[in-house]
């Protein structure tokens, strides 16, 4: 199963690597991973997107937090929580297939950035899920380039991940 | 406020910490440190002839004390030769501080001269590591470095320190912390009440129980406990290869060791269990044989400081996470308080069939098809003429499964061995780091021809530091433990196994300034024993000739449950 595990890290020079190493030395899969500073300077959010049954996610969390520059960590699926991720996505575009672009970036809530007379680039921001089904609905032969952010979570309600 | 160079602030921190030696070995990153050392007389430096002796004399040190032993080594080659001593201790869970010297601040990322990564290089074998950025951090990161590696689950700790953060001109007030405070890091000081309660239940109610204590009852200093709570309630207990000692090895309720090279009655009694309490143990593979058919009778309570170590490989039914003294101090409390009393009747037959189990082979399991020495013997021979009292350091091998076997611990702290990294060539140095500590105390390094070949450099320590070890080398002239695979897996072929051209080992420790005993004839051995370890101030090696062909029994079977075991060449349980 697929999980998205929230870490809050000590803003420090290696932090990152430690994570990092962590999920290569135990043979812990990643599938994405966001990090950036939060608004206490001295700490930052990591997201990673894993695949894995109970025991080895239990094992993830356990590890990460064993690591001395992570803070806290939460299992964001074990709980209501929202997912985001932003794409940018290049298409080669022209003839009926431009209006096609735009029809279906308008769908999914897209919006096209750039444009030159033989390309247009949408950004898409929500669940993966709705990444790939953007993608699915257009087809690959046209896409030009893919820029995904990874995903970031957050959980509903009160519940936050601070110190 | 005294103001002091980052190099003299390294030294200070460290006689602050209470440490008696550093190991190390000098090079240029660490010049202005190794020249603070030269000028104070309170830290004792320990020069080595290469720095993995340094790292393994300084986990020795630790394996004996608890306490957190020292290394010192330089840049570069200095810290990549320290990495696999490091992470011998990383996986044995010995706490250890490693200063590394760094090249200087504006030259790292360079490829300077004797640069290394050694904080990227040791990531993945260390508990924790810090590099210096500020030389004033340095008292506080190396408080901070003892107090990582020495509580929670110990475990090695690297300080790396650039050139210029040592720097004889620039000087800095000292203060050493008397605590440090790190957020992230909150290691378990008790267990949860409710599960040890939960625990002490299935406890009194078990039928078939078993102990199984690992080396978190020895770095935790448990044993104590640990033998209060079992003999209370007269069930067996079992210790892993990291655990001997931590229950003492002559009493009957000890049943040996368990795991790959088990006793057949401890891997019997596991494997019909219906509740393994585990104190301090990681199920580790060299210890369940396979998963999937470990002891399908029993209920598992497993106490770990670790919370990672619990339901890691195998699921535990009721886990605690905390210290195994604080957690073993509580269930007997509850043991005191309470009215209920182990099920007697059914602790009487499940005693019936131990005994059973142990009358079937006696403990014993040489095969007798030739004259020779048997390494065996040579072990049970240690253990008479030592009392059963000596610190036995084990280098890797065959050699170490007999010493396993075959030694009987009493006491905790005795046993020092690679259990986890199963390194070659740490015999040697452990029994010099703990002689040196222990200066009275009987020292044996217990290891084979092959083994003391990876740090045999260290005679030359011994000798300028006088350090009286008695080397029990159990010569059969191959790769015992490869030749043992070899033998069973490989039809016999012995694939680079043999070791072609020894030395003439009493020529090599004479020209070392040591003295060498060769022992070839059962019938020598006792009364040679006896000299080597009446020479109180001398280092003995003693090169003994043991039978090539001897198998470690019991061995179990590859994959299969803990009950699965070869007992002998011909005879499977």
């Amino acid at each position: 199963m697929r999980h998205i595990i929230s870490v809050l890290l000590e803003n420090e020079p290696g932090a990152l690597s430690r994570v990092v190493g962590l999920f290569s030395q135990r043979n812990f899969n990643i599938e994405s991973l966001t990090v950036a500073p939060t608004n206490d300077e001295t700490l930052s959010r990591l997201t990673v997107t894993t695949e894995g049954d109970d025991r080895v996610v239990e094992q993830i969390t356990k590890q990460l937090n064993k690591l001395i520059d992570v803070v806290k960590v939460v299992d964001l699926t074990e709980g209501e929580h929202i997912e985001r991720e932003l794409m940018m996505i290049k298409f080669k575009a022209s003839g009926a297939f431009r209006a096609e672009v735009k029809r279906t970036a308008d769908i999914f809530r897209g919006q096209i950035i750039d444009i030159t007379p033989n390309t247009y680039t949408v950004q898409l921001v929500g669940s993966s899920s709705k990444l790939d089904a953007f993608i699915d609905s257009l087809g690959s032969t046209s896409i030009m380039e893919v820029v995904r952010s990874g995903v970031s979570g957050i959980a509903r309600g009160e519940k936050v991940l601070s110190l | 406020m005294e103001l002091l160079s980052g190099a003299e602030m390294v030294v200070r921190a460290l006689r602050d910490e209470g440490v008696k030696y550093i190991y190390g070995y000098p090079g240029g990153a660490l010049l202005h440190v190794y020249d603070a050392i030269f000028q104070q007389e309170e830290v004792e430096h320990v020069l080595v002839r290469h720095e993995q002796a340094a790292t393994h004399m300084a986990d020795a040190y630790a394996r004996a004390t608890g306490k957190a032993g020292v290394a010192l080594v330089t840049s570069g080659p200095g810290a990549t030769n320290a990495v696999t001593g490091i992470a011998t201790a990383y996986m044995d869970s010995i706490p250890m501080v490693v200063i590394t010297g760094q090249v200087p601040s504006h030259l790292i990322g360079e490829d300077a001269f004797q640069e290394t990564d050694m904080i990227g290089i040791s990531r993945p074998v260390v508990k924790h590591n810090f590099s210096v950025r500020h030389a004033e951090d340095i008292p506080e990161i190396i408080r901070k470095a003892f107090h990582i590696a020495e509580t929670g689950r110990p475990g090695p700790v690297v300080v790396d320190i650039p050139k210029d953060m040592t720097n004889p001109t620039d000087r800095f007030p000292y203060v050493f912390p008397k605590q440090v405070k790190l957020r992230s890091y909150n290691p378990v000081t008790k267990g949860h009440s409710g599960q040890i309660k939960k625990a002490f239940d299935l406890l009194m109610s078990a039928k078939r129980p078993v102990i199984y204590a690992g080396g978190g009852v020895i770095m935790g200093d448990a044993s104590e406990e640990l033998t209060e709570l079992a003999q209370a309630l007269n069930y067996p207990v079992t210790n892993t290869l990291m655990g001997l000692g931590g229950y003492p090895g002559t009493d009957r309720q000890f049943v040996g060791m368990l795991g790959m090279h088990g006793s057949y009655e401890a891997n019997m009694v596991m494997h019909h269990s219906d509740l393994i309490l585990a104190i301090g143990a990681r199920f580790d593979d060299r210890v369940t044989n396979g998963v999937d058919k470990f002891c399908p009778t029993a209920k598992i309570v497993h106490i770990d400081v670790d919370p990672a170590s619990i339901s890691k490989t195998i699921r535990a039914d009721v886990p605690i996470v905390g210290p195994a003294k604080a957690v073993l101090e509580e269930m007997l409390q509850l043991l005191k308080a309470s009215k209920k009393t182990p099920d007697e009747e059914a602790t009487k037959a499940w005693w019936a069939q131990i005994d059973e189990w142990r009358q079937r082979h006696g403990g014993h399991f040489r095969t007798d098809d030739s004259e020779k020495m048997k390494p065996q013997q040579v072990i049970e021979m240690l253990s008479k003429v030592t009392g059963g009292d000596a610190y036995v350091c084990s280098d890797v091998g065959q050699h170490q499964m007999f010493a396993a076997q075959y030694y009987k611990f009493n006491k905790p702290n005795r046993w020092i061995n690679s259990g986890g990294l199963g390194t070659m060539g740490f015999g040697l140095p452990a029994a010099m780091g703990v002689k040196m500590n222990f200066p009275d105390a009987d020292v044996a390094c217990v290891t084979g021809e092959g083994s003391i070949q990876m740090n045999i450099q260290e005679l030359s320590t011994c000798n300028q530091y006088d350090i009286p070890v008695k080397i029990i080398c159990l010569n059969n002239g191959s790769l015992g433990m490869v030749r043992q695979w070899q033998d069973m897996n490989y039809e016999s072929r012995h694939s680079q196994s043999y070791m072609e051209s020894l030395p003439d080992f009493m020529k090599l420790v004479e020209s070392y300034g040591h003295v060498g005993i060769k022992v070839d004839k059962y019938s020598d051995l006792e009364a040679a024993m006896v000299k080597a370890f009446a020479m109180k101030d001398r280092l003995v090696f003693m090169d003994i000739t043991v039978d090539p062909h001897e198998h470690v029994y019991p061995m179990q079977v590859p994959r299969g449950s803990m009950r699965d075991m070869w007992l002998s060449k011909t005879e499977r349980t």
